[in-house]
């Protein structure tokens, strides 16, 4: 009996550490995290977990998230983007300006009415967030000059070219065609951003886990030098992630005027905080070369559900701030505690 | 008074896999200067460590002023009167060399800080030292000797009774050395006493009183000044019997060059642009040949490997591959060329501990792996990490296993297979076996053995004499920037390279 008992234990014993449990919860403790909060919400909250509230959660996570998707790719460089928000207005007026034919002063259109088109309108956008990535990204690498410094350089002078590019007003009023991006569904109630989002989460998480490029991303944050001395192209392969995150920006520029049927100059505004804190709550360290996009759809959603759920409970937006500034600094807290417990 | 200031008495410190200390017993008097030599590995450095309170102990004892004490930290250690000088200075550079001095013992009343009391006070310490620096300068525009002489008067401010000094002359002029000496004597004069590392053992013979020679972590043996000659030094320190290393037997040196170096000179360094780091180096290593280079710390061995590698730029000189003149700008070039460096720094330069053994073996080598647009075939990856698992006796978990929480055999195993799986034609490996257990570097001699019999041209940079003897078909020895001799296997031995590496101090810097 007692021999039994030994054996039995000391098996169990054998199976959690094969399982390494400190490992498999630190993996897996944003998805814990999000559950437990879909829990708590769902069982205080009736409205809550309704099939039209969870993807209308979805859809409102969708343009800060696909920006957290190129973020991701920046902060395993050990980088950051603080311009996000900022690239994103500007995308968003002047994609609106093309969409339109013209601000009055610029672009005038030749087509009369229509403007240029959709396709036209979303090249624009995306044109401008990778111009705008580009030359930040040569900045760092070129110039030598933090990403921090660039990026807020950026954040400055990309909102100062919105509000020159719109003049400071809203550009609005879009055909049916430039909003269906934004506000179209598909399979009855499915917004088209939320697949817009998951498609691309998909398509970067793969690059990033099974190319060439995306383990070179990795190699990189964990250890410029090394990196170096391995052969890779440093700064190229820093450039490229601001080009990369600059990709999102323009996209989303576009997306959030196509939703809101317009283009605001200050849209955007504090976007790099939901976005960094995106990445941040979904296990990337802001030291680079760990972390990855299911992560960061996780952290996206997560910040997402939080809000949904504290407004449907109405619970005022500023405690509503307080309680996700908190909840980003406990967040990346267990983290480290988890990774300082790690061995394998 | 005691007749010891300090005593150590049968210390043992062993770390995973190596005895660092094997029971060195160790003094040092009131108003004495103690050379501390002995080859890289001899444990000097765990021994000073333990002194400073970075280590502790495992077993033995530490007498303190007749006192046995148990030194549980730097703090302990400083706070009884022991200041150790690294050679990695611990000098805020942005600041002045009085607030450098006193940082965290500012003057002033409460809070605040009186400038005036902080000048006279580092005025005051500067002046015991005999020399002539005003406290208000910026230590970022002083000269390494000057930014050590901060270092020394921080200690003489904390009425420190023991300086300990970490290879304090390695990157000095031969002026700034003769100034040291000066300093150290002037120390002396008022009762301190000095521990003195150096590799450089005429320096030692010209100011210590008494030295201690250390070899494979065991205390040959401590003399005094005047009884000793410096060739018994050398043979006290490179005495090991070599029975317990890897030795080769034959070579496998073929006819055809794979690598030449011709007049290859740099000059200037992140502390003076005007430093000679390497003047003038010409070799050439062949197919299947290794190419032994032995030289001390700052000889320009690791600088040399640098330059061919594309990581720094060199001032002038030309490499050739296959007798073809190639220009190396950076890494890239140099593996597009076929060379591979497994750096001296592992841990800095070469691993990313933080990711999986996948990553770390295969970085280099994804591009083959590539079978479809960038995507990395899984099953030749794995079969790659497999197959240098095997051929390289790696101890791993799996794949997946971050490096990290490998040895450092392990890992230089790693490092070595990252540039296998290039297939290198000129592999340069620098320090090969620094920080490693005695039966991983028989392994790793083993596979650098192996892999010049495949024909690989080999330049294995060396501080270690019995690994440069074991090992080298050919041997060239650095010492400040020069080539100071060239040696066959069979001609080589470990006091003609000690006199080619260490004595005679060439000029580091031209004025």
């Amino acid at each position: 009996m007692n021999q039994a008992l030994q054996t039995s234990a000391s098996t169990l014993l054998r199976f959690t550490r094969r399982l390494n449990l400190v490992e498999i919860v630190g993996r897996f403790a944003p998805l814990l995290f999000l559950i437990t909060l879909v829990i708590v919400f769902g069982s205080l909250e009736p409205r809550f977990l309704t099939k039209l509230n969870l993807l209308n959660v979805l859809r409102q996570v969708s343009i800060t998230g696909l920006i957290a998707i190129g973020m991701t790719y920046v902060i395993l460089t050990a980088g950051i983007d603080l311009s996000v928000g900022s690239l994103l207005a500007f995308a968003g007026v002047v994609s609106a300006a093309v969409a339109k034919g013209g601000t009055g002063t610029w672009l005038r259109s030749t087509t009369g009415e229509q403007g240029y088109g959709v396709t036209l309108a979303v090249l624009a956008a995306i044109g401008i967030g990778v111009s705008g990535g580009l030359i930040q990204g040569l900045a760092i690498t070129r110039l030598g000059v933090p990403p921090f410094v660039v990026t807020l350089g950026g954040m400055s002078a990309f909102r100062g070219a919105t509000l020159l590019f719109s003049k400071g007003g809203p550009i609005s009023g879009f055909s049916e065609d430039f909003r269906f991006w934004g506000q179209g569904k598909v399979f009855g109630d499915v917004p088209i951003l939320a697949l817009v989002f998951l498609g691309f989460a998909l398509i970067a998480h793969i690059i990033l886990r099974y190319t060439r490029y995306g383990r070179h991303i990795y190699a990189v944050g964990a250890n410029p030098e090394a990196a170096r001395l391995s052969g890779l192209n440093v700064k190229l392969l820093i450039t490229s992630v601001y080009v990369i995150v600059g990709f999102f920006c323009g996209m989303a520029g576009y997306l959030l005027a196509s939703r809101l049927n317009s283009a605001e100059a200050v849209a955007g505004v504090g976007y790099e905080l939901t976005v960094i804190a995106s990445v941040v709550i979904g296990g990337t360290s802001l030291f680079g070369g760990e972390g990855g996009i299911p992560g960061t759809v996780v952290g996206a959603v997560l910040i997402g559900v939080l809000t949904n759920g504290l407004v449907l409970m109405n619970v005022s937006t500023y405690i509503q701030q307080i309680i996700i500034g908190s909840i980003i600094v406990l967040a990346v807290a267990f983290d480290r505690f988890i990774k300082s417990r790690r061995r394998v | 008074m005691s007749e010891y200031l300090l005593r150590m008495t049968d210390i043992h410190k062993k770390f995973p896999g190596v005895k660092a200390l094997d029971g060195v017993s160790f003094d040092v008097r009131p108003g004495e200067i103690h050379g501390l030599v002995g080859e890289n590995g001899a444990g000097k450095s765990t021994l000073i460590k333990i002194l400073s309170g970075a280590y502790q102990p495992d077993s033995g004892m530490i007498e303190w002023e007749g006192q046995p004490v148990h030194i549980t930290g730097p703090l302990h250690a400083r706070r009884l009167g022991i200041a150790t000088i690294y050679q990695e200075f611990n000098l805020i550079p942005p600041l002045t060399i009085a607030e450098n001095v006193f940082i965290g013992r500012e003057p002033g009343p409460s809070i605040f800080l009186s400038w005036p009391e902080l000048y006279r006070q580092a005025r005051a310490v500067v002046d015991r030292l005999g020399i002539d620096l005003d406290p208000r300068r910026i230590v970022r525009t002083l000269s390494v000797a000057e930014q050590q002489m901060v270092e020394v008067a921080r200690a003489l401010s904390m009425k420190s009774r023991l300086i300990v000094m970490d290879e304090p002359t390695a990157t000095l002029t031969e002026n700034e050395v003769g100034q040291l000496m000066a300093i150290m004597r002037e120390l002396k004069a008022q009762g301190l006493s000095i521990i003195f590392i150096s590799h450089h053992i005429e320096e030692a013979l010209q100011i210590c009183d008494r030295i201690s020679v250390l070899r494979d972590g065991r205390l040959v043996g401590t003399r005094a000044i005047g009884e000793v000659t410096l060739d018994e030094i050398i043979r006290m320190m490179v005495g090991r019997s070599m029975s317990e290393l890897f030795r080769r037997s034959i070579t496998y040196a073929t006819d055809e060059v794979a690598l030449r170096v011709r007049n290859l000179s740099r000059s200037g360094n992140a502390r003076d642009p005007n430093a000679i780091v390497l003047d003038n180096i010409s070799f050439e290593v062949r197919r299947g040949e290794i190419l032994g280079i032995a030289g001390l710390v700052g000889a320009g061995r690791t600088e040399l490997a640098r330059a061919i590698f594309g990581v720094d730029r060199f001032s002038s000189g030309q490499i050739e591959i296959d007798g073809r003149p190639v220009k190396i700008r950076s890494p890239r070039d140099a593996i597009r060329y076929g060379l591979g460096l497994v750096p001296e720094d592992r841990k800095q330069q070469a691993l990313f501990l933080r990711l999986a053994v996948r990553s770390n073996m295969s970085l280099a080598a994804l591009g083959r792996l590539v079978r479809f647009v960038d995507f990395v075939s899984a099953r030749a990856e794995n079969e790659l990490i497999e197959s240098y698992r095997k051929a390289l006796n790696i101890h791993m978990t799996g794949p997946e296993q971050r490096v990290a929480n490998l040895s450092g055999g392990n890992q230089q195993k790693i490092v070595i297979a990252r540039w296998l799986a290039l297939k290198p034609k000129v592999l340069i490996v620098d320090e090969p076996t620094r920080g490693i257990d005695v039966a991983a570097k028989a392994e790793v001699h083993q596979l650098l053995d192996e892999l010049a019999r495949q024909g690989i041209a080999i330049i294995m940079i060396s501080s270690e004499l019995p690994e440069i003897l074991s090992m080298s078909d050919r041997i060239i020895a650095l010492r400040g920037g020069r080539q100071t001799g060239e040696f066959r296997r069979e001609e080589a031995t470990e006091e003609k390279l000690m006199h080619a590496m260490a004595l005679e101090r060439a000029p580091v810097s031209v004025a």
